[in-house]
């Protein structure tokens, strides 16, 4: 069956997708991509050291990947504006991911300024893939301002606690006609399953990979767990019951 | 409400007797804690706590990893000027002190700029003494318009300003505010603060906050430790960061450690920290603030601050000078003597082999 993830008019084959911040060496990197055949890459435009060849993260992204800068260190609507315009005009192409995080204790996104930043950036012709809050009003929003897809958290970035936020990424899953990706808080490979299966379009995954023991086993891991919980969604589960069902029925007879 | 208004509730607090009663079981609570209160952290400052330091350390690390990753920021000071007024019974820069002083020109400033941006450097902390005579909020700008050709992230470590002078800064391009409050003990820092500006222990006390509210983008504190008893000054630094960082949550907060340092003078510390100490310290601030950054800068010498490095550690300076014109050939006396002469090619290559990634850039002045 043909099963395609289509984001600004570029065909995705992988739905993972995965970052670059934390890792031990940008020469890790290339590895991990590799290895969670990811297509589409997120970056921190802020550690971009344009000015330094050796210390640049671009360098290290295979050209066939998706650049996708975000304005992480934005804490309102203008910042994420004026940083999403630095990456394009560095030459980081047209996706951007928004962050507007004006919580440094928890990180959490704020959804009023992320909507305002994608009405402008949508307009101005960026692919964007703001991060938010999973609310089903605010994603309404995103997705009436021009978001490419929207990407509500499973947990606050960074905790590895998984999909804390089940019951509304339910709704969103629902809801929302945009591909929703699951953002932030995916620890674990099982719980990046758990998010397809339940009908997300993809996940972004950094912490998980950067800071475990082998991120490139890691990031291997991952790959696995979001096709088998992509075919798993896709062939539908049987029905849940409350209670035990007999696959030897007693009065089967009776239908004969 | 300020953050005065939070000490003033600490100052009938039995720090003494409170410390003596904590237990093992104490320790061990606060261990397993995922968010600790005020009296935990105190707990953990505790001379109990010293046969913990190792699962401490062991937490520490992880929170670390998982927050900010095996990422190190470098950066490295850049001294304006050394004219002060203030007679602090510690500093090298004091108004009485017999030293060469000396400001640089704007000229001087684009030439330091340019020798320290060639060792890779992105972020810079541009210090002065506390001479708004010699070196005023406009002369600050200006630098500063001259500095940003060169570095993506300024901050400043110089006198403290009020809100609308914070404001002109961040307009022009500054991020970041260093100030160290010295001693949080008002009686201490009056008796060691002889004159000058700098007695006024409320202005310096509010300033973080001041700059809060300009919108400055992180801000660092801390208190000199060996000025007063490091457990009260380790716990007020621990609670103040805690009260910026819950009051405005748009703002970076981090702490430092500096502990004093050989200097011109003589001033012999009021309270020794060793070692131990500080690791103490270091881990009892990550464990209550797990997001806080936390810098550790050459006053300490290398061996040290490699061991540092694991236990919390998110900041670090390299090729530091604390001298006046320091990275060019005629330079000053220093403000202290730096422990930890690495150049920053040579602190990239040992945070490398510790598996650590440098870190030049981390902000872009918008």
């Amino acid at each position: 069956m043909e099963d395609k993830l289509i984001i600004g008019g570029q065909e995705l084959e992988s739905r993972l997708f995965i970052g670059t911040g934390k890792f031990s060496s940008h020469e890790i990197i290339p590895k991990v991509i590799a290895a969670s055949g990811s297509q589409v890459i997120t970056m921190a435009l802020r550690r971009v050291n344009f000015s330094n060849e050796q210390d640049n993260v671009l360098n290290y992204i295979d050209k066939k990947c998706i650049l996708l800068p975000n304005t992480s260190g934005a804490r309102n609507a203008e910042e994420a504006v004026r940083i999403a315009r630095i990456a394009r005009e560095a030459g980081c192409g047209h996706w951007v991911k928004i962050e507007v995080i004006s919580d440094n204790k928890y990180l959490l996104p704020d959804n009023y300024e992320t909507i305002r930043a994608t009405e402008i950036l949508a307009k101005e012709g960026f692919v964007v893939l703001p991060y938010m809050s999973p609310d089903l009003m605010a994603a309404k929003r995103l997705e009436e301002a021009g978001a490419a897809a929207v990407m509500p958290l499973g947990a606050p970035i960074g905790t590895n606690r998984g999909l804390m936020t089940r019951e509304l990424l339910r709704i969103l899953i629902a809801e929302i006609k945009v591909p929703i990706i699951v953002d932030a808080g995916i620890g674990r490979p099982s719980q990046a399953a758990e998010a397809m299966e339940m009908g997300a379009a993809a996940v972004l995954v950094n912490t998980a990979i950067a800071t475990a023991q082998d991120p490139v086993q890691t990031a291997r891991a991952f790959s696995l767990a979001v096709q088998a919980g992509r075919m798993a969604f896709l062939s539908g589960p049987g029905a849940v019951q409350e209670y035990a069902v007999a696959s030897s029925p007693l009065t089967g007879f009776l239908h004969k | 409400m300020s953050f005065a208004d939070k000490l003033l509730k600490y100052q009938e607090f039995p720090f003494a007797s409170y410390l003596a009663g904590v237990t093992g079981a104490d320790i061990e609570r606060t261990l397993t804690k995922e968010a600790l209160v005020e009296r935990d952290f105190l707990n953990l400052l505790s001379e109990q706590a010293v046969p913990y330091l190792e699962r401490m350390a062991q937490k520490a690390h992880q929170l670390t990893v998982q927050h900010f990753g095996r990422v190190i920021l470098l950066y490295t000071p850049l001294y304006l000027a050394n004219y002060c007024v203030n007679q602090c019974a510690y500093c090298g820069f004091k108004v009485t002190n017999r030293i060469t002083r000396k400001k640089l020109t704007l000229e001087e400033v684009e030439k330091e700029a340019r020798a320290i941006a060639q060792t890779g450097l992105r972020h810079i902390l541009i210090l002065t003494g506390e001479s708004r005579q010699h070196t005023p909020v406009s002369y600050i700008e200006e630098c500063v318009r001259i500095l940003k050709n060169y570095f993506d992230s300024i901050s400043i470590e110089i006198y403290p300003l009020t809100e609308e002078e914070y404001g002109q800064l961040v307009a022009a391009g500054v991020d970041g505010l260093t100030l160290y409050q010295e001693v949080y003990d008002p009686v201490t820092y009056d008796a060691i603060h002889l004159a000058g500006p700098k007695k006024d222990y409320r202005f310096r006390l509010d300033a973080p906050e001041r700059a809060c509210r300009a919108r400055m983008r992180a801000v660092n504190i801390g208190a000199l430790l060996g000025l007063q008893d490091w457990r009260k000054e380790a716990f007020f630094t621990g609670l103040h960061a805690a009260y910026l960082q819950d009051k405005y949550l748009d703002t970076e907060i981090s702490v430092s450690l500096p502990r004093l340092r050989p200097h011109v003078g003589n001033f012999a510390p009021c309270s020794v920290v060793s070692d131990r100490d500080l690791v103490q310290i270091l881990l009892a601030l990550r464990l209550f603030l797990p997001r806080a950054g936390i810098t550790i800068s050459t006053r300490e010498r290398a061996e040290f601050r490699d061991n540092l490095l694991p236990l919390g550690v998110t900041k670090m300076s390299a090729g530091s000078c604390t001298s006046v014109g320091g990275h060019l050939e005629e330079a000053t006396e220093g403000q202290f003597d730096i422990a930890d002469q690495r150049s920053v090619r040579e602190m990239h290559d040992m945070l490398v082999s510790r598996g650590y990634q440098p870190l030049y850039k981390d902000w872009h002045h918008l």
